[in-house]
């Protein structure tokens, strides 16, 4: 019998299988950033372990670091404190890093893929959840802990015991004006946050194919987010396309056997998945969430819904205080519901793409009084190109705030966070309680709707603007 | 790490699902770079709720957390499960944890039991009538028992056999460094590598 994607890149990677004991894995591209190392070079030291390969680990510094004031020393002394940690135990361990005010640093999951470091058929772990995003390539990529993070810096495996495997098909065409991240709130909102639990997810279907490399990687970032071991998409033209010209792509004779190889890896006909989810890219709109988790969500065209409408016990304790914390009324339009904060960047909407499809919004229009935005791009290297596009004066010219790149408002590890009661629209991947900023409130929506928001100060999408007198440049 | 065979303690009951890592422990607390101290940020948000069960003079000193379903859920730090251990807690019991969590709980020591819905509410009425009941925990015997209760938990066999002889598994992985050698040999030449760096 054939098999599927993820299992011909899980087989492909086994170093060591023993029944009754989980797969030893090798791991082909360990990414590593200050939050969740410290405690794993520590590790190491005490064991007197060097870092196995060093050439398959690259660091960068992005949960922590300021957005504001870059060229200076970091002003939190215990985030900087993190970040001179990391710096420290890259330069004794011998591995590459990417600093502040570097091109190539940045939100560690937007800079593998611009290196051309991810790619079809790999294994890429990284000690944060979102690893899930360079699934896009056809990776197996996945978040691990810091004892995981320990263990592959010392041996460049990992013990994993097999997932099972899904299959979610998207087929149609999505609509104008909808996206990859309203297709996957969508996706999160039919499922549940656990739905996805023990699974190796499969993307695949006519509307996954029409995605860009950016907008897959938006769909797989937020596969954590229902709760997936990982999510994936098999390579294809659009991926080749993407990564022929990136520093780290194969040259030459390489790349050749590497496209051979990457193309055996979709998923073979007579295969077949543990469980199968079907959806119709034509039922999907631009979807919000509501609540405080990734799955209490609607299309933006609905009320807030009230605990009534849940039959599950837990989901109706959970949406009654989700209300409560997000201080908002079963029944209230959610296109009525205002907004103080926009938040456009992280690694799930934080690429070029996500910027120039904002900036199309913004454009000729002004950010609403009373309501601020903040715009992170993903990378330095997203930056540089967002400016030489001129995306960063649409949005000054708007009233937005032009940011240099991390995690950011994200999780509001940095200064950029909400205050308390404080409501964002996020282009980020979770509307947690306290994520963004003790008691502050977060509705998951995609750029382009953040953009509108900010035009209106409620939450909206770019249908709800008034036309523009004067036509928008050709270049967004 | 210390070998875990069984454990009894008190428990606190958490009436909540969907309890996230950033409830766990917020992301402001994560930035010390030891491996010691989190206890100050374990569910930072409510502890100022007189209310919060933690908070409540009858659950002092518990060590056995029973939490709704979808406990752990969300980002990958292991700080979660430091800042339980750190506070005290040895168990966590709940129907449905997140995958990295669980996964973080067996590195570091803390027990994850897999229960049903139906036990996790009968634990929670125990505890409720009576916040002395002593809960014990048996990792041989894979039980969970408290008061009247005695019930099965699942946790993976590998899992189990790592907590109950206390082993470490880099210097497992590290006994069959031949194995990984052998296997580094065959991978293609055109994989990537970070270094030399390109630009």
């Amino acid at each position: 019998m054939g098999r599927t994607l993820s299992e011909k890149v899980w087989d492909a990677h086994v170093v060591r299988h023993a029944d009754g004991e989980p797969d030893l894995l090798y791991i082909d591209l360990h990414l590593v950033h200050e939050v969740t190392s410290p405690q794993a070079f520590d590790g190491l030291r005490l064991a007197g372990r060097p870092v196995r390969r060093p050439d398959l680990t690259i660091a960068t510094e992005d949960h922590n670091v300021p957005t504001l004031d870059v060229d200076k020393p970091i002003a939190d002394l215990v985030s900087r404190t993190q970040v001179d940690t990391l710096r420290k135990n890259a330069k004794e361990f011998g591995i590459r890093i990417h600093t502040l005010g570097d091109p190539d640093q940045g939100v560690v999951h937007v800079i593998g893929p611009q290196l051309g470091l991810t790619q079809p058929g790999m294994t890429v772990v990284c000690g944060d959840s979102h690893t899930s995003t360079h699934g896009a390539f056809g990776a197996i990529a996945f978040g691990i802990g810091t004892s995981e993070v320990e263990h592959v810096l010392a041996t460049q495996t990992l013990m994993q015991a097999r997932p099972k495997t899904m299959a979610v098909t998207v087929d149609g065409v999505l609509p104008d004006g909808v996206s990859a991240k309203d297709l996957v709130l969508a996706l999160i909102a039919q499922v549940g946050t656990g739905g996805g639990q023990g699974y190796i997810v499969e993307y695949r279907g006519e509307a996954i194919r029409a995605l860009s490399m950016e907008a897959r990687m938006t769909i797989c970032n937020m596969s954590i987010e229902w709760g997936a071991k990982a999510g994936m998409i098999a390579p294809d033209e659009t991926t080749y396309s993407y990564l022929k010209d990136k520093p780290h792509a194969p040259q030459g004779v390489d790349w050749e056997a590497a496209v051979e190889y990457w193309n055996s890896l979709a998923t073979d006909d007579d295969a077949s998945f543990d469980r199968e989810i079907s959806l119709r890219a034509e039922d999907i709109a631009p979807f919000v969430t509501w609540g405080t988790n990734p799955g209490q969500g609607v299309p933006l065209s609905a009320n807030v819904p009230s605990p009534d409408d849940f039959d599950d016990e837990n989901e109706k304790v959970a949406a009654t205080r989700a209300l409560e914390y997000m201080g908002l009324t079963a029944g209230t339009p959610l296109r009525e519901v205002r907004v103080d904060t926009v938040f456009l960047g992280s690694c799930t909407n934080g690429r070029i793409e996500d910027l120039r499809a904002a900036a199309g919004v913004l454009a000729g229009r002004k950010v609403a009084d009373g309501t601020r935005m903040l715009v992170v791009p993903g990378s330095g290297r997203v930056l540089l190109q967002a400016e030489s596009e001129g995306l960063d004066k649409i949005f000054k010219d708007a009233g937005a705030e032009w940011r240099g790149a991390g995690c950011s408002m994200c999780l509001g590890m940095n200064p950029d966070t909400l205050a308390p009661g404080e409501r964002s629209a996020s282009t980020s991947n979770r509307n947690f309680e306290g994520r963004q900023g003790k008691g502050g409130r977060t509705h998951l929506v995609s750029p382009l709707v953040a953009a509108a928001t900010a035009v209106l100060g409620t939450l909206a999408a770019p249908t709800d603007l008034q036309p523009l007198d004067v036509p928008v440049p050709e270049n967004v | 790490m210390d070998a875990f065979t069984q454990h009894i303690g008190t428990a606190a009951p958490l009436r909540r699902s969907n309890v996230d890592t950033d409830q766990i422990i917020p992301a402001v607390y994560l930035k010390r770079v030891t491996r010691t101290g989190f206890e100050d940020g374990l569910f930072a948000a409510w502890r100022n709720d007189p209310e919060f069960v933690l908070n409540k003079p009858e659950y002092d000193g518990v060590s056995v957390l029973v939490a709704g379903p979808d406990f752990g859920t969300g980002s990958s730090r292991e700080h979660a499960v430091w800042a339980l251990m750190d506070f005290g807690f040895r168990v966590v019991v709940s129907a449905r944890f997140g995958d990295i969590f669980r996964g973080n709980s067996g590195k570091a020591g803390l027990l994850a039991a897999l229960v049903t819905e139906d036990v996790v509410e009968q634990l929670w009425a125990t505890v409720e009538k009576d916040p002395g009941t002593k809960v014990t925990v048996d990792l041989e015997a894979k039980t969970i028992s408290a008061g009247e209760l005695s019930a099965p938990f699942e946790i993976d066999d590998y899992t189990r056999y790592r907590l109950l002889n206390g082993l470490d598994d880099v210097g497992i992985t590290l006994s069959h460094e031949a194995d990984i050698s052998t296997y580094e040999a065959t991978r293609p030449a055109f994989k990537p590598a970070t270094l030399p760096a390109k630009a």
